[in-house]
């Protein structure tokens, strides 16, 4: 144990749990400063954007979802939208209307996984969601309910809930007919009033009362809560087309990590996600999620990171009313896909992934076939800011200890529910003092 | 004492062990009968070995991994290998046939800073394993059936056969012989529910080669078809491209087409 008198302390988190991948956190101080602070990914990279050229761009949904389990439809989305860009396919409003559902499901699903899996132990004082429900099962079988809710309805389109097998360019392979989404109402309502309980229960959590110096950057659609489409907004004022990404954002690579650091040119970290996306979109939730949304007591638009968990809850109530509106008002598509013609050209696409904006960009040459694919995941945009936040914190640990230390950096990490394995790699806490 | 289990990760998506967590009827159940010593994604607490049963997602990738696994498997008593990744080197297997060097530089400013193998590698390829797992991802129903016969100490046992038989069983219509869309049904493992053709599309290989898989019965239908040369080699190079059956003949079939070109 390093003392405190000694002059340089190290913090090392060797294997963050509880986030989805491998990273490790490696801090140094030097008499109270600062001197080093690395988030590092240390999940192998896996090279998709390598391996994917020379692929049929038809097969790209099905490799692509094969980057996060945690989150295959939002990798399938943002593929599907990019290439019907290149190649000017226009989407029946039912299909658009379908996907919407679709990204429901993987929003519900994968917001529970984080909310009582990853992050509510922590709040509760419990290693896992184990012994958590050993504290409270019904919170925790609340939970489960809801994630099983979304994984069916990723599975009623898709087939199953990990890599789904229904998505392709143009639409779905298949589309239900009425009576087979009906079938997913009597559940839908139920978790309606689960969802707002849970927005309650975590509301409560003794959240840290901190404000932080954030820009917020997310979709906005000219009259819905952005899923597939939109603009790209910023609090500090940003509002470009999708296509020009590139004139507004770089990526950068540090030596300790196997993720790509994604910055806003000129200004720097910037923070994608759930709380991103109410604080840019609140007017877009609706009156029943916004009045959730103001019985919290959280001031929204909110600066303070550890209020995401708040955000997600709050997009599981948005995202179970929008599959009950979706499920209402269907009526099948003429056609499960749009044909099209395979051609030469560039296309790119952004939709809201359960952690943020998800970013592809793909060249085919006149076969379809891909000539090179960008991916740029929320993870990898987020990893600066997850590192800012955590320069605000540390100062603040110095005399505790170690236990208590990496606790408090893991929670500070958590609140951006970091996808490691998307954006190539969890914590291992390192702190040199 | 409960029996002691781990979930360890290599390169690999994080989807197939997320099948226990999607276990949400059975989770509880199966947390009160096991204890979950080191299980890094749901649980802070890391215990020691040695464990009773590692179920063990990834494939091997890079030069620190190919040490951890001898490692794990040291550590542990029956060791289960989970999904495409980990029983058969997975997607990222396709850089087995090109330069990883280039793939570097590909995906990567600075390729230097980057550790990595030529070759992604079934678990099999470096340590013993007890029982393979097939899937992408694998089923959670099967993972589960795994662990009841492993606690009640039997031998798992699933089938091998090919698709097709769990695809008439379903009653769905042939996708190659109504509608002559490709279809890897044939030669690949049931486990999944015959999805795809129920989803109106062919089976893209998730589970990996069939025990039987007649590959050269099966060359044929994709010739019959018009699907032959580098089009075929790479539908048997996907997902689990690397497992012996299908590497062999799409690289027969590869060697072909560029002695004819």
């Amino acid at each position: 144990m390093p003392s405190r008198r000694t002059k340089t302390r190290t913090i090392n988190v060797s294997n963050l749990a509880r986030v989805e991948g491998e990273g490790a956190l490696h801090i140094r101080l030097r008499g109270g400063e600062i001197s080093e602070l690395k988030l590092e990914i240390f999940e192998p990279p896996r090279f998709f954007e390598a391996f994917l050229r020379g692929r049929d761009s038809r097969e790209a949904p099905d490799l692509n979802a094969r980057i996060c389990g945690i989150c295959p439809v939002a990798y399938q989305m943002s593929t599907v939208h990019a290439f019907e860009r290149l190649y000017g396919i226009t989407i029946d409003p039912a299909v658009r209307a379908l996907r919407r559902l679709y990204y429901c499901g993987e929003w519900i699903e994968s917001h529970a996984l984080h909310i009582h899996m990853l992050s509510a132990p922590d709040f509760m004082g419990c290693d896992s969601v184990i012994t958590l429900a050993e504290k409270d099962r019904a919170a925790v079988e609340r939970g489960l309910r809801i994630k099983q809710l979304g994984n069916a309805i990723v599975a009623k389109l898709g087939g199953r809930s990990v890599h789904p097998v229904g998505a392709c360019i143009g639409g779905f392979t298949r589309v239900p007919r009425r009576e087979e989404l009906a079938e997913l109402r009597e559940a839908l309502m139920r978790e309606r009033d689960d969802a707002l309980e849970c927005v309650r229960w975590v509301a409560r959590f003794d959240l840290p009362a901190v404000e932080r110096d954030i820009e917020f950057v997310s979709l906005r659609h000219p009259d819905e809560y952005p899923m597939n489409e939109g603009r790209i907004v910023s609090s500090r004022g940003i509002d470009a087309a999708q296509d020009e990404f590139d004139a507004w954002f770089e990526e950068s690579q540090v030596p300790y990590s196997n993720a790509l650091h994604s910055k806003i040119k000129a200004r720097g970290a910037y923070f994608v996600g759930p709380l991103a996306r109410i604080n840019l979109n609140f007017d877009r939730l609706g009156t029943e999620v916004q009045s959730a949304a103001r019985q919290t007591q959280i001031a929204w638009p909110s600066s303070n990171p550890y209020t995401s968990i708040v955000a997600r809850a709050l997009e599981v109530l948005y995202a179970i009313e929008e599959a009950l509106r979706i499920i209402d008002t269907y009526e099948p598509p003429s056609a499960p896909a749009a044909k099209f013609e395979l051609r030469a050209g560039t296309g790119c696409a952004i939709t809201e992934a359960p952690r943020g904006a998800l970013y592809h960009a793909y060249e085919t040459d006149e076969r379809g076939v891909i000539r090179s694919a960008r991916i740029v995941p929320p993870t990898s945009q987020n990893q600066a800011r997850i590192e800012a936040d955590l320069r605000e914190l540390i100062p603040q640990l110095i005399e505790r200890s170690h236990v208590e230390a990496t606790r408090a950096c893991e929670m500070a990490i958590r609140n951006y529910d970091p996808c490691i394995s998307c954006s190539t790699h969890f914590l291992r806490l390192e702190i040199e003092r | 004492m409960k029996p002691r289990i781990a979930v360890f990760k290599f390169a690999s998506c994080d989807g197939c062990q997320l099948q226990f967590l999607n276990a949400e009827d059975e989770l509880l159940t199966l947390a009160s009968l096991v204890e979950f010593a080191y299980f890094t994604e749901a649980r802070s607490r890391a215990l020691d070995g040695p464990y009773d049963i590692a179920f063990v997602e990834g494939s091997i990738t890079t030069p620190d991994d190919a040490r951890r696994i001898i490692e794990v498997r040291e550590r542990t008593r029956y060791l289960v290998t989970i999904g495409a990744c980990a029983t058969a080197g997975g997607i990222q297997a396709l850089r087995n046939w090109s330069e990883v060097e280039q793939y570097k530089r590909v995906v990567y400013p600075s390729p230097e800073f980057i550790s990595t193998l030529s070759t992604s590698t079934p678990i099999s390829e470096h340590v013993k394993v007890d029982f393979e797992l097939w899937g992408c991802p694998i089923d959670k129903h099967q993972l589960i059936d795994v662990v009841r016969s492993l606690l009640s100490r039997a031998k798992p046992a699933l089938p091998g056969h090919s698709v097709c038989m769990e695809c008439k069983r379903r009653g769905n219509v042939c996708v190659v012989v109504a509608r002559g869309e490709p279809c890897l049904g044939p030669v690949t493992r049931t486990g999944c529910g015959a999805l795809c053709p129920a989803y109106d599309r062919g089976c893209y290989g998730c589970f990996g080669p069939a025990d039987d898989a007649n590959m050269e019965a099966f060359t044929r239908l994709m010739a019959s078809q018009g699907i032959t040369g580098m089009d075929a080699v790479r539908r048997l190079r996907s997902i689990n491209g690397y497992v012996r059956p299908w590497r062999e003949t799409a690289d027969a079939i590869a060697k072909n087409q560029n002695q004819n070109d």
